[in-house]
């Protein structure tokens, strides 16, 4: 909300200093975004009256112009073309500087020297138009050599864009910035000038107001004003709509909307002729009405939307005709709007049900400054005040208008504002500071609270009107504390670093996180952060034929479903930088991929819906380690490789390499294995290659091989499932140990990880196992390799003798015999 | 049955046959031409039409275009086969038994590789908050709007809820299934979790990845981190938060780093504030990165409301607590000064490997 001081101070007495004042509407939680100075830097700009315009031989675009600003004619080169011989136009003479620091010198276009410029209302900064000159004519009666600031009445000013918090619907309005700054200031608080109505007239003789909602409309007001003229505003009312960021349109708009931004009360004039039976109705709109809008959009209503808690109510307000005039706070219709031929006019000034305006707003796609306001909480109190002060604003433009006595002014329901008893500790208790007594009576008193002080110290606290968000109970008591350490300063609060008998911790599966990053980042990866919304057809080129997890409401189609894998993000970061000249390179991402409820038996369920009451099934949320390996070395082999390294520093105890074929897709189906706990079975992960089908959809490269290691951290965090090595130390012996060397026959059936398993659990003297060596050849028979292994055997208490090693030996090559292996 | 007609049915079958006779892609893509292309036998034939009368014509060129799309069809159909084939048979050729593989015996180019800048910047906080005495928790990306917004007082349609552009998942009852907009549906979890086992007091942070329906800038992702931090215990007060915050803000950001709390709205919290900390580009002078004032917008804050506590089944008068929650990225950026976040999702490995 942009609020201009000069308005601010009208309410009350305020610092000179813009940066006091800035610094306490920060710290009141009236957040100043941005300071814009307005109306400084236009102390040299002058009227001109425009003499004589010329065209400029060769140039289509500037004109020479003649101006006379009181000292005689002057020429100018101007590149506008809105205005005429004989109108007025502000001008800034050489030597003038215009704000954001534009000095004005003497040019010579086109041959043509240019004495000044004549300047746009968005060069003077005064408002966004640009479209051409500011022609004075239309605005003021100008008088040729005044300065400008003088002919609009224009004062410097500084305009502070607040940002409003959301329960704070008081404080959307210039009295309510002021309200909470004399509190702050412990200032009083003036009240805007008002009129009263003829108290010779009866409005109900004239107008009619009838409430058929009272759920959803707690109070109408219909006032009637007569001996309407729709004219031009004054300048103050000008200048402080567009210092507040609003367009004038005419008088009776204009008041409409200088008392929404002074008191925060929506108004809606109608054309009194327009709107049959002079009669204000509301309603909820029936199923099959519709309505224009006054942007020019036909509404159909009472048609429920997709949102959520949405029931499809429109909230109307229909003529004596049952015609629909408007969406209730919303937006007006077109059929009676005001026109410059308006002789009288019908006021509806309205407090609207919150959610009823929210939810319709929300469906219709529609938001006014009227609809913020009242989804957010209008003071129900106020609406007669606001006419009143409507009636004062307009009467400026329209000395002789009469406002009929004894306004309409009929209810429904509107929400009793809070009581909340705080207690003689509470706000100690809450805020950690004892603030005296006095201090919370008046700062809540400057607020509009009425506060009582029972007995034994006790509070008795009623909101305002104004103040919506004051809840009951514990939530109110809460709501109450923190007007009161507001006023007081947040910064005035002291500090106590609480401190709690149990230590800071982390989970293990957090830490076995933390492991795998760094494990594999030494390995020399680089830790990649790949999107989780994906496109359709990267879900399709490793899941197609499942389920995506798809957003309703996606940013762009290329984002609009949950990655099923991390793998094809992980190929494209490769791919990409590739394409810049970076050939080797590994990559490793720790994240969660996802899987549609229908397609997992993980799926989780969880409440949601109203009151959390229906029980929901949510996606498999699965977090994996994946690494693409591109060095151009990199293949299958080297994810084994990464893979031992990070089996080993996680010390899992016993977790082979399973081959198997189509494993799943964008894995290499014939150079990838599973790798299985093999006491539990459970399935670790995958290592292998990328499919390379997958690389050359996604990188265009034929050729290249990715190594793959994609691990599942919920399987691998489970230490029931995935067994780690014993903790307990074993001393190596200090006796020599016998190494020998065993080579055997086998199909290539029989998996070297068990036949090695087997052999270091065949005897006790086995201190090691190691596979050195596999061997391929045609002096095999068809479909067996030979496994090499280097074999460690010891005794903790003695040097093994020859006779116990051959013994060993004998041993060892029966337990390769069980496996139909032969030794070579 | 006329000629042509007869000739058609023989062209085709003769097609067809040359078809299955072809035993590889390379061998499909030079004989398609004489198959059913321009040198094929239904070109020949359609080139005789020109002689027939204009009905006969048109009747003996549509049959033959019915059966030349026949062959087309068949032609595709055998591509996709041989294709099949051929990528079965170099899968074959190229098989590797990894449980063969000597690991002994390959050689591991050492490189240095580098940890994300979010990780390792979530790991530093984490690392102080754990020192402070709090547990690290974690929750799901996709929450219910139970979680996500109801059960922290923001009600279905309450104007609250556009406070965070959501993205919808499309599960469920429309709006009910988000992606979270914040980690603080974990302050839910971890409440409930501590009702359901007696569990209370809590005292944990949760760091985490979040969502929101914002178009990706210099300054903003749609999807970032944010770590939340919740204490619930007996006679926790506003001075707490502030004492927490400005610990944390010395210990992260060093000693000359200060706090300050100002008032805000979040539904979830009563008193609720926004916290800034002492410039980290000027140390407070002023510039602007904090626009002259001196203080940057770190995160939001406040008194657990009493709405939640109800929510979760807490006592709001046997307990109380606060929550705060900031941005792992902001954190990121501030400490490095990184004058556009997307380079965070480029993976660029120039940008990465700047990071220790």
């Amino acid at each position: 909300m942009k609020a201009p001081l000069s308005w601010l101070r009208e309410f009350v007495d305020l610092p000179e200093s813009v940066d006091e004042i800035r610094e306490a509407l920060d710290d009141l939680g009236l957040v100043v975004e941005g300071i814009e100075h307005v109306g400084e830097g236009l102390e040299d700009v002058v009227v001109a009256r425009v003499d004589e315009i010329h065209a400029i031989d060769g140039a289509d675009r500037i004109r020479r112009v003649v101006v006379d600003a009181g000292a005689g004619p002057l020429e100018i080169v101007c590149g506008a073309s809105n205005f005429q011989v004989g109108e007025h136009v502000p001008l800034a003479p050489v030597g003038a500087v215009l704000p954001g620091d534009f000095a004005i010198a003497r040019r010579t276009m086109r041959g043509v020297v240019s004495n000044g410029m004549l300047c746009s209302a968005r060069e003077l900064r005064l408002n966004d138009d640009h479209e051409g000159l500011m022609v004075l004519d239309s605005m003021i009666a100008p008088r040729v050599g005044e300065r400008l600031v003088d002919a609009l009445g224009l004062e410097s000013d500084v305009v502070f864009d607040l940002s409003i918090e959301g329960n704070r619907p008081d404080a959307w309005s210039m009295f309510g910035v002021a309200r909470d700054l004399a509190a702050r200031f412990q200032r009083p608080l003036r009240e805007p000038a008002v009129a009263t109505p003829n108290p010779d007239s009866v409005t109900a003789d004239v107008a009619r107001g009838e409430i058929e909602a009272p759920d959803l409309c707690g109070r109408l007001t219909v006032s009637v004003l007569r001996n309407v003229r729709v004219v031009t505003s004054p300048s103050w009312v000008v200048n402080r709509l567009e210092r507040a960021g609003m367009r004038p349109i005419s008088n009776v708009v204009d008041a409409s909307n200088v008392v929404m931004l002074e008191l925060g009360q929506p108004t809606h004039p109608y054309d009194a002729h327009r709107v049959v039976g002079r009669t204000l109705r509301v309603r909820r709109a029936r199923p099959g009405e519709s309505l224009v809008t006054l942007d020019g959009v036909t509404r159909t209503l009472a048609t429920p939307g997709r949102g959520l808690g949405d029931t499809g109510e429109d909230c109307v307000i229909t003529d004596g005709a049952d015609q629909v005039l408007g969406l209730a706070g919303i937006m007006g219709g077109e059929t009676s709007e005001i026109s410059d031929s308006t002789t009288e006019v019908l006021l509806e000034a309205a407090y609207f049900d919150p959610m009823t305006i929210a939810r319709s707003s929300k469906r219709h796609g529609l938001r006014s400054e009227a609809s913020n306001r009242f989804e957010r909480g209008v003071d129900p109190e106020l609406a007669l005040r606001a006419v009143a002060r409507f009636v004062a604003v307009l009467r400026e433009s329209v000395p002789d208008l009469e406002w009929v006595g004894a306004p309409i002014d009929v209810r429904g329901v509107v929400p009793t504002p809070s009581t909340v008893t705080v207690g003689r500790d509470d706000v100690e208790r809450s805020l950690g500071t004892a603030l005296p007594a006095n201090a919370v009576i008046a700062n809540l008193e400057a607020l509009g609270f009425s506060v009582i002080e029972t007995n034994d110290g006790d509070l008795s606290v009623v909101a305002p009107s104004s103040r919506p968000d004051i809840r009951t109970g514990a939530a109110g008591r809460a709501d109450v504390i923190e007007e009161v350490a507001r006023v007081w300063g947040y910064r005035r609060l002291s500090r106590h670093t609480p401190t709690w008998s149990e230590p800071g911790a982390m989970t293990d599966r957090q830490r076995l996180r933390r492991r795998v990053r760094a494990i594999v980042a030494d390995a020399g990866t680089y830790e990649a952060w790949t999107p989780t919304l994906v496109s359709e057809s990267s879900f399709s080129l490793t899941h197609d034929g499942s389920s995506p997890v798809r957003i309703t409401n996606p940013l762009a189609q290329e984002e609009s479903i949950l990655r099923p894998t991390m793998v094809t993000g992980l190929v494209a970061a490769w791919g990409r930088n590739v394409e810049r000249g970076f050939l080797d390179v590994r990559f490793s991402e720790v994240g969660v991929v996802f899987t549609h409820p229908r397609d997992s038996e993980l799926a989780r369920r969880t409440r949601g819906g109203a009151g959390g009451s229906v029980d929901l099934a949510l996606p498999r949320e699965n977090e994996r380690l994946t690494v693409v390996l591109g060095h151009s070395d990199d293949d299958a082999s080297s994810a084994v490789v990464l893979w031992s390294m990070v089996a080993n520093r996680l010390g899992l105890a016993d977790v082979v390499v399973r081959p198997a074929d189509a494993i799943g897709t964008g894995v290499h189906p014939t150079r990838s294995a599973n790798l299985v706990d093999r006491a539990s079975g459970a399935i670790v992960g995958v290592v292998g290659e990328v499919d390379p089908q997958l690389i050359a959809s996604v990188t265009g490269h034929q050729g290249r091989r990715l190594g793959l290691l994609d691990l599942d951290l919920d399987v691998l965090a489970d230490t029931q499932a995935v067994a780690r090595r014993s903790a307990l130390a074993v001393v190596p012996s200090r006796y020599p140990s016998a190494v020998i060397d065993l080579a055997f026959v086998t199909p290539q059936s029989v998996h070297a990880a068990d036949l090695g398993h087997d052999l270091a659990a065949a005897s006790p003297l086995v201190e090691s196992v190691t596979l050195f060596d596999v061997y391929h050849g045609a002096v095999l028979a068809p479909g067996n390799r030979s496994l090499a292994y280097t074999i460690r055997l010891g005794a903790p208490d003695r040097t093994l003798s020859d006779a116990e090693v051959a013994g060993a030996r004998e041993t060892l090559i029966a337990v390769g015999a069980d496996h139909g292996a032969i030794l070579r | 049955m006329n000629e042509p007609d007869d000739q058609i049915t023989t062209i085709s079958t003769e097609a067809l046959a040359a078809l299955a006779a072809v035993s590889s892609i390379e061998e499909l893509d030079e004989r398609v031409a004489s198959i059913v292309g321009k040198r094929s036998a239904f070109a020949a034939v359609q080139r005789t039409f020109g002689s027939l009368d204009p009905d006969e014509r048109r009747e003996m060129g549509a049959r033959l275009q019915e059966a030349r799309r026949a062959v087309e069809n068949a032609v595709e159909s055998r591509r996709a086969h041989l294709g099949d084939v051929q990528r079965s048979s170099m899968l074959e050729a190229d098989r590797l038994d990894l449980g063969d593989v000597v690991v002994a015996a390959r050689t591991w180019s050492v490189t240095a590789g580098h940890a994300g800048l979010v990780g390792t910047t979530q790991a530093e906080l984490e690392d102080v908050f754990v020192a402070m005495g709090f547990a690290v928790a974690e929750g799901p990306e996709v929450e219910s709007d139970w979680y996500n917004f109801e059960a922290l007082n923001i009600p279905p349609a309450h104007p609250a809820r556009g406070m965070w552009d959501t993205f919808y998942v499309d599960l469920g009852e429309p709006e009910t299934v988000v992606l979270r907009t914040h980690t603080s549906p974990t302050q839910v979890h971890l409440m409930e979790a501590a009702v359901a086992n007696d569990a209370l007091p809590i005292h944990a942070v949760a760091p985490g990845r979040c969502y929101r329906r914002d178009t990706p800038d210099a300054r903003h992702l749609a999807a970032f981190h944010q770590i939340e931090g919740l204490v619930v215990d007996r006679n926790i007060t506003f001075a707490d938060l502030a004492g927490t915050i400005e610990t944390f803000t010395r210990a992260y950001f060093g000693p000359d780093i200060e706090s300050r709390l100002r008032p805000a709205f979040f539904p979830f919290t009563e008193p609720s504030a926004e916290f800034e900390i002492t410039c980290t580009i000027c140390r407070g002078a002023g510039c602007r990165t904090c626009s002259n004032t001196g203080w940057i917008e770190l995160g939001g804050c406040g008194m657990i409301d009493p709405a939640v506590f109800e929510a979760v089944g807490i006592d709001p008068d046997a307990w109380s607590g606060f929550a705060f929650g900031f941005g792992i990225d902001r954190c990121a950026q501030m400490r490095h000064e990184l004058s556009d976040m997307r380079a965070l999702v480029e993976n660029d490995v120039r940008f990465l490997g700047q990071f220790a």
